[in-house]
């Protein structure tokens, strides 16, 4: 089975630094140390406090088309306006807030659903795990976008909330993966055979031994849980999914491929939003990539492999 | 001796870069190893006995480099050759057995495919039913049924996948081969079947041998001079044979003598020595065994002693004071 | 031969899993849209298609478990019904029209990013610590992280609205005929490099990072330095020993990647009205379209489905530890 399980960079099962709590605290700091990690929550922070502040800082209501159509950036405006006269600044503040909520919502609830599948199955084993196993296979390789365009046909108009549930409740596969491997290889650790010879129950164990023993991957999966989300999102919105009420940053691309931003030559008008999706994925990638390089040293130097061959294994 | 020793070490330091500057793992290590020569090389885990194995093959990796020093094998300086002359020199003249026989072996290749390409990769003359036919002998050397060429690795015992790695060190019929601790991840049986082995090819094909490891009895019994190596340094090289003489040794060997359980009429005694091995980025000063040493000095403490010629062997210790004082083992 | 049964019974599992979804979804929705659908258009559709939507949709008298058994087999023997807005089109033969293209275009486009990301991984992790490595991970960061749609709207808006290179819509000419001849063809493939570099553009990445840190992995391994010391030459010691390793954990993380370039697909599809199955998907569902709806995720999922097979069969192939049934 080890096999088949698929490899991305980030799944390191049975790391070295996972064994102990206080190798892991050491990860933590070094995380908030590493450059990449700082990097990433910069501009995460960015847009986070965007979404917060999205009230005070937006200028107009997103919504009321008073100005004149398709200006170009300006003082007046700075992202310029709509073919119907709204301010795409406005749109776009309240779209971050709108969009975090979604990416937030979709990767925690993923990560609950992929968290307790993936635990219960690798703690378990036997037929238990065969049949979650097989079923979080089958999500994990239906293309779940086709499937949320499904179940988007039947459930009309829904609101962003909705569609935050929507992308968590297909979208757990692969953390359930991931878990499943990870908690494998920790339930066999002695710590974990001494507390069930201690007679602690299944419950105290998986939450009390083993996942803390995850956190860094707990935090991986996030990640790639609120990247995947974010994405998902902004293509039902383009798909115009998502209603014109609100306004993600998805729904502003739909407004501009429906309202001729292309044919016009308002590129003000699809620029800053697809542009900070991808700066919000690109901070989730660097805060990940850093937890790769702390959890997997080989990852991050060469050097470090041989010197820790030295310092403590064979010679 | 007149004869060119197969291997020559001189005033050898190999060292790794870290953050607070270079760690020394090997520290001015002196030897000569001569044809047909067994010696033996022991220490703890950390001694520097693998530093020193990867760095006579030139294949240190990342931040491990010579620091000083030179390794000339059979009179050619190892890093003055370029990296065709190296490839070309390496493992026809010198060849290594690694410790772990399970990670030496690529899991996608046939054992066969394995030992056909170190063939080809020397003797580009060589025919395809030429390489087989030698590979199959290959095999019979070291006692496995032919039959296995067509195996993959993980199809293979973990002896007979150690036996292959040493089909492959010898198959260019090298003068001098170190072995890393070659036995360490077998059972006892197979451990003994292959040091039969080993010993058995070594009359054969006349080659020297370094034997790394960290069992003093089995390194005792195999080599005809033994090496201690204690935080990159050796602290003592001594024929086999007067090993038993107690007393008359570096206290570390002593030590390590003590620790090999004996079986007397009833009972079992073993004797572990008190402390760790240092660190290497914070050793003792003076003689950095003094720690662990029962009959350090003050001396000890402050200076390092220099290598004494003593009637049991070589050996670095403020203890044989007044033996001759060699520079060069 | 056991791990082809396996896989084999895996296949067939998840397929009969995609079908029951497709049965199931409409039923558990609040109100069954798509019966209300269908009163809507009692007496506008031909008989034949309001039967073929009963047995779909629910509206049968019949039990729930009858109903199923029935809808399974009109599934497997490709009854798959009528579209309505392209009445009196099956949706079968709709779905035969429109899959080409995507497989077309996707297909093209993994083929270049696989081969190309790969080399490139094993590039840059030969050579390490170059600009290349450090520049590269953050370049491929950001490229993974960008929408297709907002890709396929960029490069549309510079090469084909800005510079007017390549012609902004459609798979294909209107004024050319379709058939084997120059023009058409020559008019496929100007249509279809926009939507080829997308899919590109966003799969590229993950082969490069998803190659470079197996490599970097595989570097470390006894095996290749006892290779390097046993005198293999450098190429054949980076492609056989190291990369042939290293490319495994890629080959089944292609099974998760093929879900996400399909989802693409569909967004690239719609920005250029590229008429693929996931343009065919968003008239579809825009039009309420049902039966045509459930027919093309049923093909999206066995086409997903199969392709992950013939993955697993590849890489059964290039690991022996899989074919011949040994643990590590």
């Amino acid at each position: 089975m080890s096999a088949q399980s698929p490899t991305l960079p980030s799944v390191n099962p049975g790391a070295p630094s996972m064994k102990k709590r206080k190798r892991r605290k050491g990860n933590w700091s070094k995380f908030f140390h590493h450059p990449r990690a700082i990097a990433g929550l910069i501009i995460l922070a960015f847009f986070v406090l965007l979404a917060i502040l999205a009230p005070v800082l937006a200028p107009y209501n997103p919504q009321a088309n008073i100005f004149i159509p398709l200006q170009p950036p300006s003082w007046q405006h700075l992202l310029g306006t709509t073919n119907t006269g709204q301010d795409i600044f406005s749109q776009f503040v309240w779209g971050a807030q709108t969009t975090l909520m979604v990416s937030l919502i979709g990767g925690g609830l993923s990560l609950i659903i992929g968290l307790l599948m993936g635990m219960y199955a690798g703690y378990r084993g036997g037929w238990i795990d065969g049949l979650l196993n097989s079923v979080s296979n089958i999500f994990l390789v239906l293309p779940s976008l086709a499937l949320l365009i499904v179940i988007e046909s039947y459930v009309k108009g829904t609101s962003p909330l909705i569609i935050g549930m929507i992308i968590g409740l297909t979208g757990w596969a692969f953390g359930a993966r991931v878990f499943r491997s990870q908690t494998m290889s920790l339930a066999n650790r002695d710590f974990v055979v001494a507390a069930k010879l201690s007679g602690m129950s299944d419950l105290r164990i998986m939450f009390g031994e083993i996942l803390p023993n995850m956190s860094s991957i707990v935090a991986t999966s996030l990640m790639y849980g609120c990247l995947g989300a974010m994405l998902a999102e902004t293509g039902l919105a383009f798909l115009g999914y998502e209603g014109m009420s609100t306004s993600s940053w998805g729904v502003i691309l739909y407004m501009a491929d429906g309202g001729g931003a292309m044919l016009s030559g308002a590129w003000w008008w699809f620029v800053p939003p697809g542009l900070a999706v991808a700066l919000v994925g690109t901070s989730f990638s660097l805060m990940n990539f850093a937890m790769d390089q702390i959890t997997n040293p080989r990852l991050a130097n060469s050097k470090r492999r041989r010197k820790s061959r030295v310092a403590n294994s064979g010679t | 001796m007149s004869q060119t020793p197969v291997l020559e070490l001189e005033n050898l330091s190999v060292a790794y870069d870290t953050p607070k500057g270079p760690v020394r793992a090997v520290n001015h290590v002196n030897m000569k190893i001569y044809p047909e020569e067994i010696v033996g090389l022991v220490g703890e885990s950390g001694s520097g006995k693998s530093t020193l194995a990867y760095a006579i093959m030139r294949l240190l990796k990342g931040s491990a480099f010579v620091q000083e020093g030179t390794i000339k094998v059979l009179g050619q300086d190892m890093y003055k050759m370029s990296p065709t002359e190296l490839r070309a020199f390496r493992w026809a003249k010198i060849s290594m057995v690694f410790q772990s026989a399970m990670s030496a072996l690529n899991p996608v290749m046939t054992v066969e495919q394995q030992i056909i390409d170190t063939l080809t990769s020397h003797r580009k003359g060589i025919t395809p039913p030429q390489a087989r036919a030698r590979a199959e002998e290959l095999l019979d050397l070291v006692r496995i049924d032919r039959k296995y060429l067509k195996n993959y690795p993980h199809q293979l015992s973990g002896g007979m996948r150690q036996r292959v790695v040493i089909a492959i060190a010898i198959a260019l019929e090298p003068a001098f081969v170190i072995m890393d601790e070659p036995t360490t991840a077998l059972d006892v049986v197979v451990q003994r079947s292959i040091l039969d082995q080993i010993q058995e090819i070594q009359r054969h094909i006349k080659f020297s041998v370094l034997f790394i490891s960290h069992d003093f009895s089995l390194v005792a019994e195999l080599a005809q001079r033994v090496a201690i190596m204690y935080a990159g340094r050796f602290v003592e090289v001594t024929p086999s044979q007067r090993l038993q003489e107690a007393g008359h040794h570096h206290p570390y060997t002593e030590g390590l003598l003590r620790a090999i359980p004996r079986l007397t009429a009833d009972e079992v005694t073993i004797e572990g020595i008190p402390g760790n091995p240092p660190d290497l980025v914070t050793l003792p000063s003076g003689c950095a065994f003094h720690p662990r040493c029962p009959v350090a000095t003050e001396e000890c403490k402050i200076a390092l002693p220099p290598i004494y010629d003593t009637p049991n062997g070589l050996i670095e210790c403020h203890r044989f004071a007044g033996e001759k004082v060699v520079q060069h083992v | 031969m056991r791990y082809f049964l396996k896989r084999l019974g895996f296949l067939i599992f998840s397929i009969w899993a995609a079908m029951t979804l497709n049965f199931i979804l409409p039923r558990m929705m609040p109100g069954n849209p798509a019966l209300i659908l269908f009163g809507r258009f009692q007496g506008k559709l031909p008989p034949q298609a309001l039967k073929s939507m009963e047995l779909e949709f629910g509206f049968s008298h019949a039990p729930m478990i009858i109903q199923y058994f029935q809808y399974l087999g009109n599934m497997v023997t490709g009854n798959w019904g009528i579209s309505y807005t392209y009445f009196p089109l099956h949706v079968t033969s709709l779905i035969a029209q429109y899959l080409p293209w995507t497989i077309g275009a996707v297909g093209i486009a993994t083929v270049f990013s696989a081969v190309i990301g790969t080399f490139l991984g094993i590039w840059i992790a030969w050579r390490r610590n170059g600009i290349m490595d450090r520049v590269l991970p953050i370049v491929t960061m950001f490229m993974q992280s960008i929408p297709y749609n907002w890709s396929s709207f960029v490069l549309l808006y510079i090469f084909g609205f800005s510079l007017s290179w390549l012609p902004m819509y459609h798979s294909y000419s209107a004024n050319t005929t379709i058939g084997f001849n120059g023009p058409f063809i020559s008019s496929v493939i100007s249509h279809g490099i926009l939507p080829v570099v997308t899919i590109f553009i966003s799969g590229v990445s993950g082969w490069i990072i998803g190659m470079r840190s197996n490599m970097i992995n595989t570097l470390g391994e006894d095996y290749v330095t006892f290779a390097e010391a046993k005198g293999v030459s450098p190429r054949r010691l980076i492609f056989s020993y190291a990369a042939r390793n290293a490319m495994l954990p890629q080959i089944t993380s292609i099974a998760i990647v093929l879900g996400s370039v399909v989802g693409g697909s569909i967004l690239m599809e719609q920005v250029f009205s590229y008429q693929g199955i996931g343009f065919l998907l968003n008239n579809a569902t825009s039009s309420e379209d049902y039966p045509l709806v459930q027919g093309i995720f049923l093909i999206i999922a066995i086409v997903t489905l199969v392709l992950n097979f013939v993955i697993d069969m590849l890489y059964s192939r290039l690991d022996p530890r899989v074919r011949t049934g040994g643990a590590n």
